[in-house]
């Protein structure tokens, strides 16, 4: 067993335990070489291997109609109108804690990566993200200035890369809570679509093929980086760990994908694989082992961008920009040819073999000699967990609560509800032409290219509901990702999941992971939208805070031919207005108890799935009738917040009552599910109302679109003017400017 | 007559494709040029489109103005056909001496993608002949160094030669200080050389060619510029 130089085994410092060290001498029948546990550590890490998470995730419904290519693929496909459409989503949490702006950048390479190697071009970005409160929230604490730097280098850092290979960035949510300052949330969707339905695998068939890297030389960056960085908690020396954070190149990652695709288009190559987590060695290993065959790589022909370096690093560096393909040895010199044309590299490291093995060599001499599946083929653990001890109720809020125009006025300027246009203006969102709806709305509208199908996409997820409940949290995100396409008209097709939580080794972490699957699985099930694809983050936790458990939900529909979108606020004065669905005492998790009353407690509003469906069918069927002038959901801040930014859109006001017995604060701030805001023309109202009746959805009518104020009798009667500055400026003030 | 107009790609561009498909859709002969391409015979436009042109290293542009196919757009400038850069294009085109002046970064030091309005300054060029001076045109930006520097000597210039193409504006059309999106000297969006055959702009006139997406003012610059090259032809006798 070989030593380190402070005595402890080499294994335990690349983070395999005993027994897998135990294993690997099992599957070896020797003792692994440096370079060989260098490979089982990185492939058998929690982020490469899904050790914790996969008897979980093997529950999750994974098939649908519409569904071309499920899980553990680079990502998962779908067929809109004969169009296969591949989307997929990952975290880049760790790096971009230590280094935001890199972190954030490489985040965005690695997803578009996995994109392409399914041989569709990227047509659109969403970034959900998380940082602890900016200075000035109500939860604001030591941590503030260094949340508003991160949160500035992340929003940069997406900027510049994404920016730069020529991606749309649409949409995603910017959010803040307490839970996240010791460890930021940065989640990357990314959608493409595959020309031609011409689908590539990862996978590297027919033995006597060549197998080409394209792109970035190999450093020594990100060695380790799935293992070290990804699969363990923070701890005061995070400082230390940035040399594992990788340094994108996104001029590299424009050329790599253009080439990529023109391989694809040509017919150049049978087998795709981007390196990411775990690099050559995952991707070759992966490769081979899904097409049965094994692999031969020669070490000294990958191009190194410095010298000296040992076989473990060559076979383990996460440098950027990279994709291994399978090209037939009579293609090589026209594939090699077409990269140099486009000004990319493309380097022959070896071949495909029929052994089942990876075998590496360098100098002449084999250096790694593993049987390919096994490094796939990882311990898969059904980790102990346990509910946690029931919260203390904190009581009622110490401050008297302000009026409730105050708090909506405060509301609308906080963190988590004000117009992220700071945010989205730093995104090129409109390169391609495809952006029919874009940032800042309920979900966006792409244009596939080249066509007239329409897809609506949107990410969402609500770690405080999780945090309070995290089965009905799990379930509430979806629902909302559901609402929010259908708000927009679209028919919510599939998901791609991201699911940030704390270190799973802790049994109510693990707990809360479990709850979190079952929730999001049910409300899969019921809503009809199979998980296509995933990732999954553990250990986002700094010392023993771990994070809110945050399933991030990416969701996919269709927008049917000729269905137009309606406008996200009223636009029309007179127009009726009402509120779909019912709205109860239900403050328990939201955003006004937590911005205006200071306090994160209680149970999350309750959450029925079929009459969520239900309000999804409504608004689809209203919205494709023409019925629809003005739809928005009611999420975080309730009936008034969603009342305000309807107002604000076009700068019309409303004279409402309100109609009901609850007090005035719940009845405007609580977050009861499946609700949406309509605005109509009064002569509609019937038509809708029996609609609604056939579905059992309660339809109240709030009163119309009137003047330039919002106004609702004996509560509150604020400017439109007022909200709008509220809104649009509350977050650059965040932010320091 | 159908103009031909090629659309340079230089590795990194990435408003190509958008280029291409919106001259397109406005009635024109398109193709690529590669930018090791210095065969420009049978083109009567090109256009520098949007984008990191070879990753924007060193500096915005500057190793573009290097590329094979500049050398072949300088002289295709200088022969009287028009050049037409946008965004990164306007960029390479300072940078390659064919406009005068520079673009720094913003001076909000952030990329900003946004909606703005550009008031016509000039109406007798082949690029602006559909418009009238002083009309407003809603074109989207999208860049981070497209705050438009010249001296004040080379601004004067510009006035008294009319070749300043358009300035942002608010909606009325005035230079109000939250018009100018970048900092820009006298609030320039797009600039003429001296024998207004070349247009350097920083808005994106190829995304506002659809009202789906971005609106349709931008379809006036492109119609003037394949208008322009039309009824240029038709005045022409062929040889």
């Amino acid at each position: 067993m070989t030593q380190v130089s402070d005595g402890q085994p080499l294994h335990i410092s690349l983070g395999l335990t005993d027994q897998e060290y135990e294993r690997i001498q099992q599957i070896l029948g020797r003792e692994p070489n440096r370079a060989e546990l260098a490979m089982y550590s990185v492939m058998w890490s929690e982020h490469c291997s899904y050790k914790s998470s996969r008897i979980h995730l093997k529950n999750l419904p994974s098939e649908g109609p519409h569904v071309m290519v499920g899980p553990g693929e680079g990502a998962g496909v779908i067929d809109v109108d004969g169009v296969a459409v591949a989307f997929r989503i990952e975290s880049h949490n760790h790096p971009s804690f230590v280094e935001p702006v890199q972190g954030a950048s490489t985040g965005i390479g690695g997803v578009v990566r996995d994109v392409v190697s399914m041989g569709a071009r990227p047509i659109a970005l969403l970034d959900p993200l998380r940082f602890g409160p900016l200075p000035g929230d109500a939860e604001a604490d030591a941590s503030a200035e260094r949340n508003r730097w991160l949160t500035a280098g992340v929003v940069s850092g997406i900027s510049s890369y994404g920016n730069c290979i020529g991606v749309p960035t649409v949409g995603g949510e910017t959010k803040f809570e307490r839970s996240y300052s010791g460890n930021p949330l940065v989640n990357v969707m990314c959608v493409g679509v595959v020309p031609d339905g011409k689908i590539m695998l990862a996978r590297a068939p027919g033995p006597g093929n060549a197998v080409l890297l394209l792109g970035s030389t190999t450093g020594r960056d990100g060695i380790g980086g799935v293992s070290v960085l990804a699969s363990a908690s923070f701890d005061e020396s995070a400082e230390t760990k940035r040399p594992s954070v990788q340094v994108g190149d996104p001029f590299t990652e424009k050329l790599l994908i253009e080439g990529s695709l023109s391989l694809i288009d040509k017919g150049l190559i049978v087998g795709i694989q981007d390196l990411g987590g775990a690099g050559l060695c995952c991707a070759a290993s992966e490769s081979a082992a899904r097409a049965g065959t094994g692999m031969q790589v020669d070490l000294d022909k990958v191009p190194l961008r410095e010298t000296g370096m040992q076989p473990f690093e060559i076979l383990t560096s996460e440098s950027q920009e990279r994709m291994l393909v399978i090209v037939k040895p009579d293609l090589v010199k026209t594939a090699v040819e077409e990269c140099e044309r486009l000004g990319l590299r493309a380097t022959r490291i070896g071949e495909v073999t029929d052994t089942g093995r990876l075998v590496a060599t360098m100098g002449g001499e084999v250096v790694a000699d593993v049987p390919a599946e096994s490094l796939g083929d990882g311990p898969v653990y059904d980790r102990p967990y346990a509910a946690p001890a029931a919260r203390p109720d904190p009581g009622p809020p110490a401050g008297s609560a302000p009026s409730p125009q105050e708090a909506l006025l405060r509301l609308m300027g906080s963190a988590n509800i004000a117009s992220k246009r700071w945010v989205w203006e730093q995104y090129d969102y409109q390169v391609q032409l495809g952006t029919v709806v874009g940032p800042g709305r309920d979900a966006a509208v792409l244009r596939i290219p080249g066509t007239d199908a329409r897809v609506a996409v949107v990410a969402d997820g609500n770690g405080r509901y999780c945090e309070l409940d995290p089965n009905l949290g799990a379930r509430h995100s979806v629902a909302e990702a559901y609402r929010n396409l259908s708000t927009m008209g679209a028919e919510p097709v599939a998901v791609t999941n991201c699911l940030n939580f704390g270190n799973p080794e802790i049994p109510e972490v693990m707990w809360q992971f479990v709850e979190a699957v079952k929730g999001m699985g049910e409300a899969c099930r019921t809503l009809e939208t199979p998980i296509i694809g995933g990732n999954v983050s553990f250990y986002n936790q700094t010392m023993d805070e771990a994070i809110y458990p945050t399933p991030v939900i990416g969701m996919v529909g269709v927008v049917p031919a000729g269905v137009t979108s309606p406008a996200p606020g009223f636009v029309r004065e007179d127009d009726a207005v009402a509120v779909l669905g019912v709205t109860a005492q239900e403050l328990g998790g939201s955003e006004y108890e937590r911005t205006v009353l200071g306090r994160v407690a209680g149970t999350p509003p309750a959450l029925d799935l079929q009459a969520e469906s239900n309000v999804g069918w409504l608004m689809r069927e209203a919205i494709a009738r023409g019925l629809i002038s003005a739809a928005h959901d009611v999420s975080e801040g309730g009936l008034g917040v969603t009342l305000a930014e309807m107002c604000i859109h076009d700068g019309w006001g409303v004279e409402l009552t309100h109609g009901c017995e609850l007090d005035a604060p719940s009845w405007l701030f609580s977050e009861s599910a499946s609700r949406v805001v309509v605005g109509l023309a009064f002569q509609d109202m019937a038509e809708l109302r029996d609609l609604a009746q056939n579905l059992g959805v309660s339809v109240q009518e709030l009163g119309w679109v009137k003047g330039r104020s919002l106004f609702v009798q004996d509560v509150i009667n604020v400017k439109v003017g007022d909200l709008t500055e509220a809104h649009e400026t509350g977050f650059a003030r965040l932010m320091g400017q | 007559m159908t103009p031909n107009v090629g659309v340079v790609v230089f590795p990194g561009s990435n408003c190509d494709r958008d280029a291409h498909w919106s001259f397109g859709l406005m009635g024109a002969k398109v193709r690529y040029l590669w930018h090791l391409e210095t065969d420009l015979s049978e083109l009567d436009a090109v256009v520098l489109p949007g984008g990191f042109a070879y990753g924007d290293y060193l500096r915005v542009g500057a190793m573009a103005a290097y590329s094979p196919v500049m050398e072949a757009v300088k002289e295709f400038a200088a022969s009287g056909k028009f050049v037409l850069g946008v965004c990164n294009g306007f960029q390479v085109l300072c940078e390659a001496g064919l406009l005068p002046g520079a673009l720094r970064r913003n001076d909000t030091l952030r990329f900003r993608c946004m909606p703005v309005r550009v008031r016509v300054e000039t109406q007798d060029t082949a690029f602006t002949t559909g418009m009238w001076p002083g009309q407003v045109l809603a074109i989207p930006i999208a860049h981070f160094d497209g705050n438009y520097y010249c001296t004040q000597e080379c601004v004067e210039q510009l006035e008294a030669e009319r070749r300043v193409a358009f300035r942002y504006c608010d909606r009325e059309g005035e230079l109000t200080e939250e018009s100018n999106p970048n900092g820009s000297v006298g609030h320039i969006a797009g600039v003429f050389n001296e024998h207004r055959n070349v247009l350097g702009m920083m808005p994106h006139p190829e995304r506002a060619v659809d009202p789906v997406v971005g609106g349709t003012d931008g379809r006036l610059i492109l119609t003037s510029l394949l208008s322009s090259i039309a009824s240029a032809a038709s005045r022409v006798p062929s040889p």
